[in-house]
């Protein structure tokens, strides 16, 4: 420890002669001091370096992607159905078609589901079971989507006896209801309780306090957390597999097999010609881009909503 | 203005004179803590009350069980009593919904409905309540604005948002939206304390102005404006009631040694 000391033992402030005296900021300069600038460089450099990776990776995928299927989009990729045998043009409209139809099935049970339940457990949950109802609810959502499509192939396809997009709907429904569960939770927690008791003070019910105070209030965050579980269910594949199945038809039957983006995007990189795998390029490249539009949608939503 | 105060005469007729509040052995806890022990105090109608102490002493809490807004809180529970013309409020059968409707409230954070507009966050206590539409709304909407001595500043854009008015005005803007439904007992819980000293004044003004009309309980921490706005003076600590009594005598004579020390800025 060498610690340059000042030599006198006087308290004085007044400057002295020259180095002999170091302000206290600039007497750093010791071993101890210079292993911790060590450890504070090594430390900032694996970090920025892991954010550079992982950017980098990112950006690469996005580029690669934009570079094998870019070629292949085009109004016929959206419009027309894919040629058979790998004969040149065509495109995967029908993957579009029903990926619209199975999100608006998939939402048209995860939305109410998820609300309601986000709605019960933010108002009304209180003790054992609203905190058995949470759990169950985490639970849900950190298992494998693909059990949702098992799920879904056992009380719907085994049944009716043929994949169907509504089984496909079921599944990407079930994925859909924690998502908008826990966000709905949280944004109606959000909503200041001023708000309510102004309501409640009116000799409103606690229904109508809810229904026309409270949600219309959280009404931003609740879109918010819809439109992301739509962005993650558009891009889901395993449980499709086994419920919509998919197709190369124009097909608008629920009961009927359906294709799906993701699912199209599979079955094309397996394919033997090179032009189906560069159109699952351009695919995946689409979807990527929408589930990006998505998310900056909500984003740009959000920060108008705190600026206001 | 003087329009304003025919109207009220002539509708004051039909109105009962004020309601008196007696509040009998009134108990209230949050979760296990206590917050009130065996209050009774009486409200005479048509004057201001106002309850004061220091921070924590239990006056918001005994005004929030004044219309049952308490037991809305989670683990919130209240006993005792409190008899308002005759009808124990908390007795059985009693709706809260249908208390809070006679009994308006009126908050110390101005809380206007921030989605809806000056007109609609007048109109929707009516509208829910009272089934009013159309002209008859729209007249009770103008008559509450002006009793709460806003109707000038906002005629012209009632259709704007609430939150674009100014605090003091948002302010009066809840005290209209209380008002609109045609309640008994006003019940303010330091109304004023967000407000500058000019919106102040003028909420006091109306204040006063209003008992005319309106049995009126107050929660202030302002001693000052306890002395200039309130008949009688009650005065809580630890969730007591210390003393009530005339303001002037509470301020001048105050028969307990804690209203003494309070009042003479000891503690508090």
């Amino acid at each position: 420890m060498s610690v340059p000391m000042p030599t006198s033992s006087s308290s004085s402030s007044t400057l002295q002669s020259g180095e002999s005296r170091l302000h206290p900021f600039l007497a750093t300069r010791s071993s101890l001091n210079l292993r911790r600038r060590l450890v504070n460089a090594l430390v900032v450099l694996f970090t920025t370096l892991a954010a550079l990776f992982a950017a980098g990776l990112l950006i690469y995928l996005l580029c690669y992607v934009l570079s094998q299927g870019l070629r292949y989009i085009n109004l016929d990729f959206f419009t027309q159905l894919p040629t058979p045998n790998g004969e040149p043009g065509g495109g995967m409209g029908e993957a579009f078609q029903g990926s619209l139809i199975l999100i608006a099935l998939a939402s048209l049970m995860g939305v109410p589901l998820g609300l309601f339940t986000g709605i019960y457990l933010a108002e009304f949950g209180r003790g054992p079971f609203a905190q058995g109802v949470r759990f169950l609810v985490d639970v849900l959502n950190g298992i494998p989507t693909i059990i949702f499509g098992l799920l879904a192939w056992v009380l719907i396809v085994i049944p009716m006896q043929s994949f169907s997009g509504l089984a496909g709907g079921f599944a990407l429904g079930m994925i859909m209801i924690p998502i908008v569960t826990r966000t709905s939770e949280d944004v109606l927690r959000l909503v200041p309780r001023e708000l309510r008791e102004a309501s409640l003070a009116l000799g409103a019910t606690e229904a109508r306090t809810i229904l026309q105070i409270v949600l219309p209030a959280a009404r931003n965050g609740i879109i918010t957390g819809v439109v992301l579980a739509m962005a993650r269910v558009a891009g889901e594949t395993a449980p499709l597999l086994m419920t919509a199945f998919g197709t190369t038809f124009w097909n608008t039957d629920v009961t009927q097999p359906m294709d799906a983006l993701p699912l199209r995007i599979f079955q094309f990189t397996l394919s033997p010609y090179q032009q189906q795998v560069n159109q699952a390029y351009a695919g995946a490249f689409v979807l990527i881009v929408l589930i990006l539009l998505a998310s900056l949608a909500v984003r740009l939503a959000a920060g108008g909503f705190k600026q206001r | 203005m003087d329009q304003a105060i025919v109207e009220q005469t002539s509708r004051s007729v039909s109105r009962p004179a004020g309601m008196a509040l007696s509040i009998e052995q009134l108990n209230a806890w949050y979760g296990r803590k206590q917050a009130l022990f065996d209050i009774n105090l009486t409200v005479p109608p048509l004057s201001v009350t106002a309850l004061i102490g220091p921070s924590g002493c239990g006056k918001s809490t005994l005004v929030r069980c004044l219309n049952r807004l308490h037991e809305t809180l989670p683990g919130a529970r209240v006993e005792g009593r409190v008899i308002a013309n005759g009808l124990d409020i908390y007795g059985r059968g009693i709706r809260p919904m249908n208390v809070r409707r006679h009994i308006g409230m009126v908050f110390q954070q101005p809380n206007p409905l921030p989605t809806r507009s000056i007109f609609e966050n007048v109109a929707i206590g009516p509208r829910l309540n009272l089934g009013l539409h159309g002209s008859r709304l729209k007249e009770l909407v103008e008559r509450s604005l002006q009793q709460a001595a806003l109707w000038e500043e906002v005629k012209d854009r009632l259709h704007s948002p609430a939150t674009s008015l100014s605090g003091g005005q948002q302010q009066r803007l809840c005290i209209a939206r209380a008002l609109a439904l045609e309640p008994e007992v006003l019940l303010m819980d330091e109304p004023c304390s967000a407000l500058d000293p000019i919106s102040t004044l003028q909420v006091e003004e109306l204040i006063t102005y209003l008992k005319r009309q309106y049995t009126i309980v107050v929660v202030t921490h302002n001693m000052q404006q306890a002395a200039r706005i309130a008949d009688r003076t009650a005065f809580f600590l630890h969730g007591h009631l210390i003393e009530e009594g005339e303001t002037q005598q509470l301020f001048t004579h105050p028969r307990k040694k804690e209203t003494e020390d309070y009042i003479s800025g000891r503690f508090g």
